[in-house]
């Protein structure tokens, strides 16, 4: 048999109908979207890993995070993806101002958690810390700090400019559910990063 | 319909309460101090329960057809597999990495 013919053989089994994941295509997408997001972030995660492996010693976490704060965030931003989650249900129900509501708390937690980043930063930046040079003895500290989480925080932002797109156009009714849906994901994915950064950068 | 409604907003609530009990534990843990290895273990498998409740029930993986979830989760899988190979083993081994 030929490549070619091959090819239409599948092409003939599938008809270019229903998609074998029985989901929409723009819902489809995003899931690759965050499967290739995932791979960015284990990139990111994993050179710190080697990084502070290969160094064989790291800065006292405890004695620089403000853990507390820290907590506050997660707290948060765990808060906002069940609001979100709640969203994307209230979409599905056609309760459409619920949907706004609880779109707009989800942006609320996504701003409270932006804010307290940057008041970390500024925090860190007031004490010397810059990307490559930090009071506390260990240079790579800093890099990987500031660019794994500035990474996360720019898909919190961009993340909040989603949802607030989302719920402004969910006002004027110009989208569907799967739409809020998507957003979610969107969002849900944001949480599931900061799991993974919160233990692994300042828990570990 | 309006009482699967209800179910799925109950269902979003109990995630969440799970999601903060995990995130109380992991500080909790760290908090007390015990060796560094089972400090590590614990808290990844702490993160990947969390990981699965917002993936299962936030993003509805767990009401999806087979296809779609083995589309995502087996890719994650075999990633944390290979993450765990190149430093997992070195993790665990250094007992007071400072």
């Amino acid at each position: 048999m030929s490549a070619g013919e091959h090819r239409t053989t599948l092409a003939a089994e599938w008809g270019g109908g229903q998609s074998p994941f029985a989901v929409g295509w723009p819902k489809f997408m995003m899931w690759l979207f965050l499967i290739s997001d995932t791979l960015t972030f284990a990139g990111l995660l994993t050179g710190y890993g080697a990084v502070r492996l290969a160094l064989g010693r790291w800065v006292h976490q405890f004695e620089i995070f403000n853990i507390g704060l820290v907590s506050l965030m997660t707290f948060i931003l765990i808060c906002s993806s069940a609001t979100m989650a709640v969203a994307v249900g209230a979409a599905r129900a056609g309760d459409r101002p619920r949907v706004l509501r609880y779109l707009l708390l989800t942006v609320l937690g996504g701003l409270f958690f932006l804010g307290a980043q940057a008041y970390e930063w500024t925090h860190f930046i007031g004490e010397g810390a810059r990307l490559f040079t930090n009071p506390w003895g260990i240079p790579q500290f800093s890099a990987t700090f500031f660019v794994i989480t500035g990474f996360h925080g720019g898909h919190v932002t961009a993340g909040v400019i989603y949802l607030l797109l989302t719920a402004l156009r969910w006002r004027r009714g110009t989208i569907q559910p799967e739409s809020v849906e998507i957003a979610g994901l969107y969002w849900h994915f944001v949480d599931l990063v900061w799991v993974f950064i919160f233990t692994l950068l300042y828990l570990i | 319909m309006a009482d699967e409604h209800h179910r799925g907003y109950r269902i979003y609530a109990i995630t969440w309460f799970w999601l903060l009990v995990i995130t109380l534990l992991e500080v909790a843990i760290v908090l007390v101090g015990v060796p560094r290895a089972v400090l590590v273990t614990a808290l990844v498998v702490l993160a990947l329960m969390k990981a699965a409740l917002i993936m299962a029930y936030f993003m509805h993986l767990a009401y999806e057809r087979l296809t779609l979830v083995y589309a995502v989760v087996v890719p994650m899988a075999l990633l944390a597999v290979v993450m765990f190979a190149f430093i997992g083993p070195d993790a665990l081994s250094v007992h007071r990495m400072r």
